[in-house]
């Protein structure tokens, strides 16, 4: 081409094109340049060799490595299973409520329990299982529907107000005044006097009253509540849906009733024991007392320990 | 006459299309959707009725074309559109930067997370990125062609379709429009209406290059071809669906399951190619070396690596769907791809940085030069690190942590940003016919400010990205996972705020730019010391420490 020139900067020769002033320099592909994309084009080849690539009629090719993804995690799953197979064995075979016996054991459930809880309980119970507002504090001893461990595990099995399910934890809180049951200033009066169990507020009689009438049933004649029902002790400091007056009128209004999944379906019986065992080492763990022989559920264990604070 | 009247009567009948249209909708979005499109209709038709020189037709002339040598019209309004977009999309990064940071920052349903998101990266990457596309292609491809833009009305049209198109997507996202694709929101109109403007654009761009009165075509044009037919091609592969109602703002995708993922990611992976990569290599194709004034440093290297380029970022695409349902053949290929993508990419780093040969002295003097060092370095970098994170390995730690958005977004951040600003600055003077910009100590604070920001955003993605892919897949001595996905939320908080930190700065220095560009259009120059004004000494290439100043560098 006519318009060649050496670039004096440079000293390389032009190509002798031109755009709007722009010229190119005729250099040589960068050795380095081409050595390191000849590699990269080597190493992939290679790759393509070792591991599945070209895909065929019926499926691709295996590579010389027979490496898959689904083989990588089935061998890695069989690994884990082997090396806990003894653990899992060790608890499978221990009714809960005996776990505690041997300490070691109870250990690795603890440990087993804290990262199952971690991947299916802290949507909920927060990371520190410390809750939220509608879902209980496991650190604290205030049980909704029983703390030994027999009993834990039986919640977390059946799960709370799980609709259609059977064995699962039942009740229902009515909502009084959404309901007609009671007006707005008698909802007034019966939060005065729940606050009063507490010592926050008052007595208000008609409120007392009120409570024996409507409350009582559930929540006992003293507001201690009760553990087959599920229904809070109102006379401590532990509040689900919060302590304040507002709230208090919120949740007899509306009858908030809260739920849990049943883990039966979806966890194994040795994850769901460890859980419990987790749960329960939180702080709050209470000893198993072996029900009396005309009192078939682990509940009523549960009722008879609150009715002693 | 005929014309203003068979025109005027066009924008009428899409009017009234339009307000039918939103009346007989389906859901108020489409409405709201169909109001938009009525009110630009309306624009339009006042535009056709007001604007022509009534008294001149009646006596039977006809208004005489541009006089300028090029078509400038459509550039002009572009950079004002590159930069109008481009703080709306940096503003709206840096809320939902502050929202991941501080959550209470959601504002439903408008302005959450989810929405937001979604108009912050078509915003920037369409919206200012796009914008910057066609105004310098238009610029680029005339002047390297030495033709005038073919067809002036169709370029037009171009300019303001492509508006019309980031109008619908943008509040289409905040009214909860989406098809849930990756960078391929908007929903079906929104996209047959980008088509048509896409098709319209490539017929310009193709036009303009047919009547080129130069005998070859510069690899700048051939970057940008590469990018309007490919991203053509993407757009309308990736969008096949099937409108509930063609009064609705719903449509179900052509491809489910995995098929639809690998169909997504090939255009969402193809989009980083050749909309970030082939489109912006073509801007640094013409702008670096003009800026330079140097030859390009490298004939042959710009035709190997365009070709391989090209030929090997269309398979890289199922790198981003490693260890999921897709068959491990394909994620084989869009592994190995990538590898050997990295060289074909760094040759247009080398083509850029080395076209600085026997003109280094100006990334001393010259800020802009010097944004284009920087972008071209982020650009090595990045193109470096997207082969890595595609090794298998490697993205077993990376997917799904920050990592990925750090990588992204030193590539946008400092690739697609810094080259954009400096062919702005470029541009400007030339566009408006003033000497030089308002001020050249700007646009240093510009650079420094960005500089600053991309570290500050990069390094805290990198430190939060490898936090998390570690803490996810800790396992303590028992075998057990040992943190919760909430604690690893909680760890990278502070990381969080650093970010948000750094697209502030990037932020303060675009604010920086848009008042140094409007003050240059209005023609005002900055009364101001020279910036290279350090003492030096040109023989020894040294500074001189307690000297003398010395004659300019």
């Amino acid at each position: 081409m006519a318009n060649r020139r050496i670039d004096e900067p440079t000293g390389t020769e032009t190509v002798g094109h031109e755009w709007d002033g722009i010229e190119e320099l005729n250099t040589p592909l960068p050795r380095w340049w081409l050595l390191t994309f000849y590699a990269c084009i080597v190493f992939a080849i290679g790759y393509v060799v070792a591991y599945p690539a070209i895909p065929l009629l019926h499926g691709a090719t295996p590579g010389l490595l027979g490496w898959s993804s689904r083989g990588d995690l089935a061998q890695e799953l069989a690994h884990e299973r082997h090396h806990r197979e003894g653990v899992y064995a060790a608890l499978a075979r221990v009714p809960i409520e005996r776990l505690p016996e041997d300490d070691a054991r109870m250990r690795m459930a603890v440990a087993g329990g804290r990262a199952a809880f971690k991947v299916n309980c802290v949507q909920c119970h927060g990371a520190g299982a410390a809750g939220s507002e509608g879902f209980p504090n496991l650190n604290d001893d205030d049980w909704l529907w029983g703390g030994d461990l027999k009993t834990i595990e039986y919640t977390i099995t059946h799960g709370v107000r799980v609709p259609g399910a059977a064995g699962t934890r039942m009740s229902q809180m009515p909502a009084f005044g959404r309901d007609g049951l009671l007006t707005d200033t008698q909802i007034g009066q019966l939060a005065s006097h729940v606050l009063s169990l507490s010592g926050k507020e008052a007595d208000d009689p008609a409120g007392a009253k009120l409570f024996a009438d409507n409350c009582a049933v559930c929540h006992g004649p003293a507001g201690r509540g009760n553990r087959q029902l599920g229904a809070p002790n109102l006379t401590d400091a532990v509040w689900l849906y919060g302590r304040s007056r507002d709230e208090i009128v919120r949740q007899i209004t509306e009858g908030r009733n809260g739920e849990m999944p049943a883990w039966a379906g979806r966890l194994d019986p040795v994850t769901i024991k460890m859980l419990a065992a987790y749960v329960h080492s939180l702080g709050g763990g209470e000893d198993f007392v072996e029900p009396a022989p005309a009192s078939t559920t682990a509940p009523a264990a549960g009722a008879a320990a609150n009715a002693a604070p | 006459m005929d014309k203003v009247v068979s025109r005027a009567g066009i924008w009428f009948g899409i009017l009234l299309l339009a307000l039918m249209g939103s009346a007989a909708a389906h859901d108020r979005p489409f409405a709201i959707h169909m109001l938009i499109v009525a009110l630009a209709a309306g624009i339009g038709l006042i535009v056709t009725v007001k604007a022509p020189d009534y008294a001149a037709l009646r006596r039977g002339l006809v208004r005489l074309p541009d006089e300028g040598r090029y078509d400038d019209d459509p550039i002009r309004w572009g950079v004002i559109a590159t930069l109008f977009w481009g703080m709306a999309g940096f503003l709206a990064g840096l809320f939902i930067a502050l929202q991941l940071a501080f959550p209470w920052l959601n504002v439903e349903p408008y302005l959450n997370f989810g929405r937001v998101r979604p108009l912050h990266t078509s915003a920037v990457i369409f919206a200012f990125g796009g914008n910057a596309l066609i105004a310098t292609s238009y610029y680029v491809v005339q002047r390297t062609c030495r033709a005038r833009l073919a067809f002036p009305q169709l370029a037009r049209f171009v300019f303001w379709g492509y508006q019309m198109f980031i109008v619908l997507a943008a509040t289409g996202y905040l009214l909860g429009v989406t098809q849930s694709k990756e960078y391929a929101e908007p929903e079906w109109y929104t996209d047959w209406w980008l088509t048509v403007v896409w098709l319209a654009y490539l017929a310009v761009f193709v036009g303009t290059i047919v009547k080129r009165s130069e005998p070859h075509i510069y690899v700048a044009n051939w970057f940008y071809l590469a990018f309007i037919v490919t991203v053509a091609m993407l757009h309308v592969v990736n969008n096949l669906d099937m409108p509930v109602s063609l009064l609705g703002s719903k449509s179900y995708p052509l491809f489910a399951g995995v098929q639809g993922a690998l169909v997504q990611w090939w255009y969402g992976h193809n989009a980083v190619g050749f909309f970030l990569t082939a489109g912006f290599l073509a801007m640094m194709y013409y702008f670096v070396p003009k800026q330079a004034e140097r030859p390009v440093y490298s004939y042959r290297l710009s035709i190997i690596h365009f070709w391989s380029l090209i030929f090997l970022y269309i398979w890289a695409g199922p790198h981003h769907l490693h260890y999921t349902a897709l068959p491990d053949w394909a994620q084989t290929l869009g592994m190995v791809f990538s590898v050997m993508l990295w060289m074909p990419s760094w040759g247009g780093m080398i083509n850029g940085l080395m076209t600085l040969n026997g003109a280094w002295d100006k990334v001393r003097t010259d800020p802009i030069i010097r944004m284009m060092v920087m972008a071209l370095a982020f650009y090595g970098m990045s193109t470096f690190e997207g082969p890595m994170l595609s090794i298998k390995s490697v993205n077993s730690l990376s997917h799904y942590t920050d990592w990925t958005i750090g990588h992204v977004h030193s590539g946008a951040l400092g690739w697609n940003g810094m080259i954009t600003f400096a062919s702005m600055y470029y541009l400007v003077p030339r566009l408006w016919g003033r000497e030089r910009l308002y001020s050249l100590r700007m646009v240093n604070w510009h650079f420094w400010l960005a500089t600053l920001g991309i570290v500050f955003y990069a390094a805290s993605m990198w430190v939060a990205g490898i936090t998390q892919g570690l803490m996810w897949r800790e396992y303590g001595p028992d075998g057990y996972l040992v943190n919760s996905f909430a604690e690893t939320v909680a760890a990278i908080h502070p990381m969080y705020v650093a970010r948000a930190a750094g697209g502030l700065m990037y932020l303060s220095g675009a604010v920086i730019m848009v008042i140094n560009v409007w003050a240059t259009i209005l023609g005002k120059q900055r009364a101001e010391a020279p910036l290279h004004a350090a003492a030096f000494n040109p023989e020894k290439d040294r500074p001189l420490v307690p000297a003398p100043a010395a004659a300019e560098a």
